[in-house]
């Protein structure tokens, strides 16, 4: 039985981006889309462009300077704390560096999906003994990663990594998947390899799917609707049959190095606390 | 470091204005700032001295000096006697015992104090900025933390000792009130300064707190927390021989009445009884901490 | 939830083999269970004790008092000096302790590519001596030669800290990244100067953030010598506990609390500004 899409709909908003001054200008000018459930989306555009934020706005992450957000209908930030935490519960947002803790096993990695169903009790002792590794295991297969179950993630390549924090997406029962930058490690056969599985799993579920990407070639011909999104507003939203090569040199100006298929720039890495010892 | 002032004196003695720019130029610019901070440091060094009565001349005193050595002579040999060794080895077992009850119960007070403080975990700065109530209650619990940690653990004996009496239930209530405070900040920062990115997801995916914690935040920082802990049992070692001192149980206890009594030998014997147990504390922490990581 | 679970593709084939598990982990885990166990029965808290009426009234008559510390103009002039010579006895301690520590970490650290010289097992089990015995134990030993007062207690806390501080020194300047020493001995620089022109420029940041923490530690520690006779707060706190003058005795703590807080904020501070 497949799962129901949300429908998620961007009124008008403005979003600041959170670590801005005050008078930068927003990563998201009065920004409107509806997507129906079940609608499969691609999200493209130049660096800078807004297109991880409107990801995060659409997830409830990033709270809007202005305008309304509705998932399922309902306007999200006059909900409920408890409200709030169902309703996350019913999306999966997964970030273009994937959130996975090292030293942890990719079955429990994966497994991690289905924490919001899951009771305290029962997520310890999955990972004492996951009980669901037959269902991990498949969602590995679809991105050819099957035999890497119980290996610990960092023991994976990069690569590797981006496909297990896919995989994820097809346990999570959520109705609603923002994907960002989910090709950005992958190389050209994997990625249309990893995005056609995504589709398809999106597809077979009737999920909403809404996923940014560089690599444009990819997009118009993986998505029924492509986004294009300029300096935080929407520049065309169209069947990418209508998406011509001049639609995309505009959308691309003075960025022409991404149209030909850039990786984005990888972001800062982190500094380790050091504990001094007497 | 090579003065400069020397070889613009040497370079032209006979130079106009341009000449006293150059001197200028080539005065040592962070020679005021160190001046002026060793004189500082000298000005605040002679009354601390005077405050600590620094008169170090006076150990080397004749009555002083005679004391100090029939001490020493006193300490050679060590006390080596069967029923006095036996009891020296009764009273390290019980201080490690002390220092391992009071690791456990720091244990269990510290880990929910760092929960509930732990920045990482709060759902509601996922958007921006943190509830302001949520906020209060976090700093309370690290106030709670800071008050726990600040009192030292000799001051809790003390008291402890007058509401459940001499023994080493003082011991173990005292390093565990003050290590609770000092697991909980550490652990607290070690948390905060490691990898947020795969909690803060689980929790705009909607996990629960203690599921983001259990599958995010304690496996990605399980080395440097187990590390520090395995750390902090090792000084509660020498922390439990401590505060023996104050009837607290444990060497120090013993090592106080063979000091009151004037005992060099059994003075000798307790430190190097106390020197081994520390130095194996060390081992076995190390080694802990090597498997473990 | 009443999410419905999404029916998955099943998986293809058998799922790869199980690797199979570690017994150390699970070994040391009951160890470390067992002593835990032996240590309580050891210690024997009598929990019925800590819990009697009689306990809870002592201790609420303890807490009632030191809510409404001592204010008057005297005790606060006296414990305003013993705070003081706290501070000074943490001070002087950590200053005498960084300098020795860092004479006795010159010959404890060895020249990366070369032989350890064979001072530097000696020397190391010198620092872990001082290290190893706590400093109220050296006070107490101080006592015999320097009689009751401050100087015991600084003197306590230089060598307890000269043993620390020495430690961290050596493991620092042994860690410090060799090129700039490496290229001043190739031209022939004796050991001393080679130091003093490489490699301590290097390791400052980091030796002087050592010590600046140490203080934090020795501020606590000091206030407590006075217990044996050190001293400063801790002795104020010895007479007025054993004296049951718990109003006293609150103001001692109130000012130790904010002691070791101001000993903590100056460090924090000082950190800041020599490691930006």
């Amino acid at each position: 039985m497949p799962t129901a899409g949300l429908a998620v709909a961007l009124e008008g908003v403005d979003v600041l981006h959170p670590a801005a001054r005050a008078d930068a200008p927003p990563a998201l000018r009065a920004f409107s889309v509806h997507v129906a459930p079940g609608e499969r989306v691609a999200v493209i555009g130049p660096s800078g462009a807004g297109k991880t934020t409107l990801l995060h706005a659409a997830a409830g992450a990033l709270r809007p300077a202005a305008g309304a957000l509705r998932v399922g209908g309902e306007d999200v930030w006059s909900l409920s704390a408890a409200a709030l935490r169902r309703l996350r519960g019913r999306l999966f947002l997964a970030p273009q560096t994937p959130p996975l803790p090292p030293r942890q096993r990719v079955v429990t990695a994966v497994l991690a999906a289905r924490l919001p169903q899951m009771s305290l009790a029962a997520s310890v002792l999955s990972l004492l003994h996951p009980r669901e590794a037959p269902a991990a295991f498949a969602a590995l297969q679809q991105f050819d990663l099957g035999d890497k179950l119980w290996e610990r993630v960092d023991r994976l390549s990069g690569g590797e990594r981006q496909r297990v924090g896919l995989a994820r997406a097809l346990l999570s029962p959520a109705a609603l998947w923002l994907i960002d930058e989910p090709l950005s490690a992958l190389d050209p056969a994997r990625a249309g390899q990893a995005l056609r599985a995504l589709t398809e799993g999106a597809r077979a579920r009737g999920v909403t799917l809404v996923a940014t990407l560089h690599q444009v070639q990819l997009a118009l011909a993986h998505f029924p609707r492509v986004l294009g999104l300029r300096e935080g507003r929407l520049v065309f939203d169209l069947p990418p049959g209508e998406v011509t090569a001049a639609r995309l040199a505009a959308l691309y100006e003075s960025f022409e190095h991404e149209l030909a298929g850039a990786p984005p720039p990888p972001p800062a890495a982190e500094s380790r606390l050091q504990v001094v010892r007497c | 470091m090579l003065r400069p002032d020397t070889a613009s004196a040497t370079m032209g003695a006979a130079a106009t204005a341009p000449d006293a720019l150059a001197v200028d130029r080539y005065r040592d610019p962070a020679w005021r700032g160190r001046v002026f901070w060793m004189l500082a440091g000298v000005a605040l060094l002679a009354p601390a001295l005077v405050a600590v009565e620094f008169k170090v001349w006076l150990l080397f005193a004749p009555e002083n000096l005679k004391v100090t050595l029939r001490f020493l002579a006193d300490s050679l040999p060590p006390a080596v006697a069967g029923d006095f060794l036996a009891m020296v080895l009764r009273e390290t077992w019980r201080t490690v015992a002390i220092a391992t009850a009071a690791m456990v119960l720091a244990l269990l007070l510290a880990v929910p104090l760092t929960l509930l403080s732990c920045a990482a975990l709060s759902v509601s700065s996922l958007s921006g900025r943190m509830h302001p109530l949520a906020w209060a209650m976090r700093q309370a619990v690290r106030a709670l933390l800071v008050v726990l940690r600040s009192v030292p653990e000799l001051v809790w004996a003390l008291v402890f000792v007058r509401v459940v009496g001499l023994g080493p239930a003082a011991g173990v209530l005292a390093i565990a009130l003050t290590y609770a405070g000092m697991l909980g900040k550490v652990y607290g920062e070690i948390l905060e300064s490691g990898e947020l990115h795969p909690a803060r997801t689980l929790l705009r995916n909607g996990s629960g707190r203690l599921q983001a914690f259990v599958y995010a935040l304690l496996p990605g920082n399980a080395r440097e927390l187990t590390s520090y802990s395995v750390y902090r049992w090792e000084c509660a070692v020498r922390s439990s021989a401590v505060l023996g001192f104050v009837g607290a149980g444990g060497l120090g206890q013993q090592l106080d009445a063979s000091m009151k009594m004037f005992n060099g030998g059994e003075v000798a014997t307790i430190l190097v009884a106390f020197v081994l147990l520390v130095a194996l504390a060390d081992a076995v922490s190390a080694q802990l901490r090597r498997m473990l990581g | 939830m009443n999410v419905p679970t999404p029916t998955l593709p099943g998986p293809v084939g058998a799922l790869p083999a199980r690797p199979p598990r570690r017994w150390q982990v699970p070994l040391m885990l009951a160890g470390m269970a067992l002593l835990a166990l032996a240590s309580f029965v050891e210690v024997g808290v009598e929990w019925r004790r800590l819990f009697t009426h009689d306990a809870a009234q002592r201790m609420g008559r303890f807490l009632g008092e030191m809510v409404d510390p001592a204010r008057e103009p005297a005790f606060l002039a006296r414990l305003g000096v013993a705070a003081l010579q706290t501070l000074a006895m943490s001070a002087v301690g950590t200053l005498l302790a960084a300098v020795a520590g860092l004479l006795l970490a010159l010959p404890a650290s060895r020249v990366p590519g070369q032989p350890a010289s064979r001072w530097r097992q000696p020397t190391r089990w010198l620092l872990n001596v001082l290290r190893s015995v706590p400093e109220l134990v050296w006070a107490a030993l101080l006592l015999i030669s320097a009689g009751l007062g401050p100087l015991a207690g600084t003197l306590a806390l230089a060598l307890h800290t000269t043993g620390v501080l020495g430690r961290l020194f050596a493991d620092a300047i042994e860690n410090a990244p060799d090129g700039p020493a490496f290229a001043l001995r190739a031209t022939g620089l004796p050991r001393a100067q080679t130091f003093l022109y490489a490699t301590l420029p290097q390791a400052l940041p980091q030796l002087l953030s050592y010590t600046l923490y140490r203080w934090e530690n020795n501020i606590r520690a000091a206030a407590v010598l006075g217990v044996v006779g050190g001293g400063g707060l801790g002795q104020m706190l010895s007479f007025h506990m054993g004296l049951f003058h718990m109003r006293e005795t609150g103001s001692i703590l109130l000012a130790t609390i904010a002691l070791v807080a101001l000993v903590d904020l100056l460090s924090n501070v000082a950190r800041r500004i020599l490691n930006p």
